[in-house]
């Protein structure tokens, strides 16, 4: 029961350690290298490690699938939303000067970040699922089932 | 902090139609997943296709008289920016697939149900979102990568597409496998050429791209680009021999998804073809003559004799139906290397034509395999006389796809036998209505199939109910109304034909 005791501590306390990192790598990613993507896959990590060390149910109670896909759709709908709000702003599609006409370069700055975030969770969300998609696979049939 | 005022002029829904026919189909897939729900997905799947059917006719109305339309996605000017640009091509690619689009739909509904798990239902209504999305930005996007970018968005659904039809079939998970490795090989071949003229020319934007090789002139880099992309789309075209995932892909896939693809897929890929060739490109290069003359011709004559002959010896009409698309898509090849407007027009216009008539065809395949379960030509012994509906809207796509007067199939290859003639080619028109004939035999043992054999003792099937029926006819009608009335099809082809040759639009100023 209590195998790779040492596995197990470092991981739980490594766990909240890579979320924070996470969202350093993601809010921080217009000053510094990062930006949706890496932190997306940084997040998604913390949750494969939980779910390495201890296991796929146990992980997945703590996120389960169904909440995974819907992130996953999430994304998108932050990005889109971006654009579409430019577009009822009466700007071109994604154009960041919408959300701030009276100082473009700011709406720029609002802009991707809201683009970043929705990058973000999309891909959380994916990396996570590929994971559930490939551990939760059924062992390979067996010669006697043939 | 100064407070810089930026004037700008709001710009109004006309403005945007470009970018929402694509934006809105996109956006309704995440909102399908996000909502979870079956009946909900299928109507918002429907609201979508059909706004963006809607569009796409707006569209084309504006574009018609051979002008274009610049969209500047993020309102960044091209070439730093991703431009939508639409003019007469396009928007008549953009309405044939979002017309299909549309028009499955209520179909897919009722075969959906009968064909897939019902846990898989609102992913699929996703995914055919996604996959339409991709070919309608493919379609309208500007820009040469974006192109890329939209052909792995419908590429990677239409994988998953094909693989659904493995509630019926487990062969269908082959065949998505095969065409997966196909297409991505398709895919990559493009990226790679694309890489090339990135590396020749310092820009992506497809104007400035022609702008500058013809300033510049042509070198190895350019014509390196030029093969790679011939190959990688003819791979997704199912241009003749790089055909080999088609048939497969095509026979195993859910039924809607059959019709869908096979009217919309390979089309969409030989419109970025033709764009390459002639608004990227252009035909004034030696090089690009010679891939014309001395591989496109040959293959298309291959394809039209050889996958025609093939299909004569199916068992199974969904292959069969597979087969003879290779074949057509030989016509439309070969009518691009005819290098004339007429010519051009001829394979613009065959591609609308055949699209619908190959849907129809597939929807009438699809109705009757809910009832039969399987698409060999034993099981559907004498169904056309059980579903009178259904076999009659068969037998008019069967005519078109012949080209019997008074059929849309007609029309095209008419003006393609005609392209033949200005050119002096008499051998190439004596070809083109000699593979006629291989499709007279062909679509003659459907017919045999569906009418001449008798079905078999206590044969309960009837004609499927209205929401599949109605498609059908609606595209069978089309097939006839379009081999009366060329006003739209031809007309809109013959005005993106002279745009082609007119070569690139050049960079909006």
């Amino acid at each position: 029961m209590q195998h790779h005791l040492i596995l197990r501590v470092i991981t739980k306390m490594l766990v909240g350690t890579i979320i924070l990192f996470a969202f350093y790598v993601q809010f921080h990613g217009d000053f510094s290298p990062g930006g949706g993507f890496q932190a997306g896959v940084i997040m998604a990590v913390a949750f494969i490690l939980y779910g390495i060390v201890f296991n796929l149910s146990k992980v997945e109670q703590v996120f389960p699938p169904w909440l995974v896909h819907k992130l996953v759709a999430l994304g998108v709908l932050i990005y889109a939303g971006t654009g579409i709000i430019s577009l009822f702003l009466g700007y071109n599609f994604l154009d960041y000067d919408a959300l701030n006409p009276h100082h473009p370069s700011h709406g720029q700055h609002w802009g991707i970040m809201a683009v970043e975030f929705g990058v973000g969770v999309t891909v959380t969300g994916v990396m996570v699922a590929i994971y559930y998609a490939f551990a939760g696979r059924p062992p390979p049939m067996k010669d006697e089932d043939w | 902090m100064s407070t810089v005022e930026v004037q700008h002029v709001a710009k109004t829904f006309i403005d945007h139609l470009p970018v929402l026919q694509v934006v809105i189909p996109l956006i309704s897939a995440p909102l399908i997943v996000f909502i979870g729900n079956r009946k909900l997905a299928w109507l918002l799947a429907m609201a979508a296709s059909a706004t963006a059917f809607v569009m796409a006719c707006l569209l084309l109305a504006q574009v018609k008289d051979g002008s274009y339309i610049s969209y500047h996605i993020g309102g960044w000017a091209p070439p730093l920016g991703i431009e939508y640009r639409i003019d007469a091509l396009n928007a008549l690619v953009l309405m044939l697939i979002s017309g299909i689009g549309t028009i499955v739909l209520p179909y897919a509904y009722n075969s959906v149900n009968a064909e897939i798990p019902k846990r898989h239902h609102t992913l699929f209504y996703a995914l055919y979102m996604l996959c339409l999305t991709g070919l309608l930005g493919m379609v309208s996007t500007g820009d040469a990568f974006n192109v890329f970018v939209f052909l792995e968005i419908s590429s990677l659904s239409t994988y998953v597409l094909v693989a659904m039809g493995a509630g019926k079939d487990t062969r269908a998970l082959t065949a998505a496998y095969d065409y997966l490795i196909m297409g991505t090989i398709g895919a990559t071949f493009f990226v790679i050429g694309l890489g090339l003229l990135y590396m020749a020319t310092g820009t992506l934007n497809m104007a400035d791209i022609a702008d500058r090789i013809a300033e510049q002139g042509t070198n190895r880099t350019v014509q390196a680009a030029f093969a790679f992309i011939v190959v990688g789309m003819g791979l997704k075209a199912a241009m003749y021999p790089l055909h080999h995932w088609l048939p497969n892909a095509y026979t195993y896939a859910p039924s809607a998804v059959t019709a869908f693809l096979a009217a919309t897929a390979t089309k969409a890929a030989i419109y970025v073809l033709l764009r390459f060739m002639f608004s990227v490109f252009n035909p004034g290069f030696h090089f690009e003559d010679w891939t014309l003359y001395l591989i496109f011709i040959p293959f298309s004559l291959l394809a039209m004799f050889a996958a025609s002959f093939v299909a004569v010896f199916q068992s199974d009409l969904k292959r069969m139906l597979a087969f003879s698309s290779i074949a057509q898509i030989g016509y439309m090849l070969i009518g691009i290397a005819m290098l004339n407007a007429t010519g051009l027009s001829a394979s613009i216009v065959h591609m609308v034509n055949h699209g619908i008539t190959k849907a129809t065809l597939f929807l009438g395949v699809g109705a009757m395999v809910m009832y039969s379960k399987t698409s060999f030509f034993d099981n559907l012994n004498g169904l056309g006389r059980k579903m009178p509906f259904t076999g009659a809207a068969m037998v008019a796509a069967g005519l078109s796809l012949i080209g019997i007067p008074g059929t849309a199939g007609f029309i095209s290859k008419w003006v393609l036998v005609q392209a033949a003639f200005e050119n002096g080619w008499w051998f190439i028109a004596v070809a083109i209505m000699l593979s006629s004939l291989l499709a007279v035999v062909y679509v003659w043992r459907m017919f045999e199939v569906l009418y001449l054999t008798a079905p078999d003792e206590g044969c309960t099937a009837t004609d499927p109910p209205l929401p599949m029926l109605i498609p059908m006819l609606i595209l069978a009608g089309a097939c006839i109304w379009f081999g009366f009335d060329t006003e739209l099809t031809l007309g809109s082809a013959r005005v993106a034909a002279e745009g082609l040759l007119a070569g690139s639009a050049g960079m909006a100023h």
